[in-house]
């Protein structure tokens, strides 16, 4: 009749870890989105054009990119439905609950990243072992990421309306300057420094030199990437539990 | 006292929405919170699940202060919100495991609860349904299993009659009384249904976010007195001021009659259609309910 026990920390996050990988089993049509769609952009796209090697990476980020950030709007639908409300209402740990929600989201995100990363070979390019094992890291690394970003633009959103606005002023144009789709040696003064401010650039960057040490065009270096890929990961992290675990008199849900 | 609040007060922006309500809960009581929407149920009922903090004042849930250890008056809450909060492409049984491990339960401990919580509320053989494939009324059950699950002692419930059909309701209520017959459980609960509450031991009224009124059903009635007459006649306002004149008694307009409180119904229903002969369409008796009780502290209507 007394509970009196805390919460571990890892039982939420392993639970609704686990329960955003059932509800995406259950919905076949998620399935075959995020099995389709890296299937679909390489049989228009590689049998179409020769040279996609220098692609690849920002093709890829932008991929788990966009299936990280949209995979989020889970949680509106939790908090339109009502599930968030007993999420909230419980005494687990938010920083906990954070992390299962993001964690869920970051699978799928990675996911999708790993099948569109068996396309490699389209390019001509075959990656050793631990080339691969590297790239499959940093995919999840910045599918973590992303979804983070992701939950923080959801967390007060009330539809999906606004979450779209948001993703196609913001996200779009960050990746655009990445070194996704030219160098950042080939860029002319200001946009080379935006470029260098701006943190896709570092996830692009990250991706190349996994799949590619050689890499030139004045990509950042593999340390660096990483390093702010990951400081970027943890500010975010925190801002969402942060954020999440916010008392008010505005009711929570 | 197993829940006390003391001069609670919330606003929103400019607007009260509680005003120093105080009010305790004994344990092991049926504690119903009575009134109109919009009276400040609800507020009181997000603030007690924890759900947001009040402006002023002081909560306290089994020997924990609200504000400064939500964690601890987490543990020993149940909330049965009114809205659905089940995930509906779950099973019920994936449903509750998610509950048990949100609240710390794992293993064994948890398989146990969930076989006693659904075999309690006859959801033993919808255990692997989708929640989206069960009734309304299965889903409120499975919402109750959800509120019960960590053994809370205390459960709160916001309109738990809301979307059921008779039949539900009067099932709910009994698995309401048993549970309390049988752990010892305090119920506090929201409801502007007047049959709902009169099956509570005791009820706080609100209305416009103060209290009107605080005593067991019974109690808030003997306060009331007597009977009340119901008079349906052409012109209110006329037939009003010739009461007053011609009988001495005090009518009220309600919902396009008069209403009367009187210490003796039938014998003033026989002078007042011998006095105004063809000037009453109907008259109606009854015994104070909670309506009338609230009528005469506030002169509104709850339903």
């Amino acid at each position: 009749m007394r509970p009196a026990a805390s919460v571990p920390f890892w039982l939420p996050a392993v639970t609704l870890w686990q329960r955003e990988l059932i509800r995406f089993w259950r919905e076949k049509a998620r399935v075959l989105g995020i099995v389709g769609s890296p299937l679909l952009f390489w049989l228009l796209i590689g049998s179409g054009y020769g040279n996609l090697g220098f692609f690849f990476p920002g093709a890829l980020v932008l991929t788990v990119m966009f299936s990280a950030v949209f995979s989020t709007m889970s949680l509106i639908e939790d908090r339109r439905e009502g599930f968030l409300l007993s999420m909230l209402a419980s005494p687990a740990p938010r920083s906990s609950m954070v992390l299962g929600k993001i964690l869920g989201s970051t699978t799928l995100a990675g996911l999708q990243g790993l099948i569109f990363l068996c396309f490699l070979p389209m390019t001509g390019r075959r990656p050793s072992g631990p080339q691969a094992l590297a790239a499959i890291g940093v995919i999840f690394l910045i599918a973590f990421a992303f979804t983070t970003l992701g939950f923080l633009l959801a967390w007060r959103m009330e539809s999906s309306q606004g979450f779209h606005a948001v993703i196609n002023l913001f996200l779009v144009p960050l990746w655009l300057i990445s070194g996704a789709l030219f160098p950042m040696a080939g860029a002319h003064g200001w946009v080379r420094w935006l470029m260098r401010l701006n943190p896709v650039t570092y996830a692009v960057a990250a991706l190349r030199r996994a799949l590619d040490p050689q890499a030139g065009g004045g990509t950042p270096g593999m340390a660096a990437s990483l390093t702010v890929v990951a400081v970027c990961a943890i500010l975010l992290f925190s801002a969402a539990s942060a954020v999440a675990g916010r008392k008010g008199t505005r009711s929570l849900a | 006292m197993i829940v006390s609040v003391e001069n609670l007060t919330h606003r929103y922006g400019s607007r009260t929405a509680l005003s120093q309500v105080s009010f305790a809960v004994c344990e092991g009581e049926i504690f119903g919170l009575l009134g109109p929407n919009g009276g400040g149920k609800s507020t009181l009922f997000r603030i007690l699940a924890t759900m947001m903090e009040p402006s002023a004042g002081a909560v306290r849930v089994a020997g924990f202060d609200l504000e400064r250890q939500p964690a601890e008056v987490r543990k020993r809450i149940g909330v049965v919100f009114q809205s659905q909060s089940l995930d509906r492409k779950l099973t019920v049984e994936e449903n509750l495991r998610a509950q048990g491990h949100l609240y710390g339960l794992a293993g064994a401990a948890l398989a146990r609860r969930i076989d006693r919580v659904t075999r309690r509320l006859g959801l033993a053989d919808r255990r692997r349904d989708l929640v989206e494939t069960l009734s309304g009324g299965l889903r409120r059950r499975v919402e109750i299993a959800k509120g019960l699950l960590h053994d809370p002692p205390v459960l709160l419930m916001d309109e738990p009659s809301t979307g059921l059909d008779p039949a539900a309701r009067r099932e709910l209520w009994q698995y309401i009384r048993e549970l309390r017959d049988s752990q010892g459980i305090t119920v506090l609960l929201t409801t502007h249904m007047l049959d709902e509450a009169d099956r509570c031991d005791r009820l706080l009224l609100l209305h416009e976010g103060r209290t009107v009124a605080e005593g067991s059903p019974a109690e808030l009635k003997a306060r009331v007195g007597g009977d009340v007459v119901m008079l349906e006649v052409g012109d209110l306002e006329v037939m009003r001021e010739r009461l007053e004149a011609r009988l001495g008694v005090r009518a009220t307009a309600v919902n396009g009659a008069l209403r009367v409180e009187i210490g003796n119904g039938h014998r003033f229903i026989t002078e007042v259609v011998e006095a105004f002969p063809g000037a009453i369409q109907s008259v109606a008796l009854h015994k104070p309910t909670l309506e009338d009780v609230f009528l005469d502290e506030t002169g509104a209507l709850i339903g």
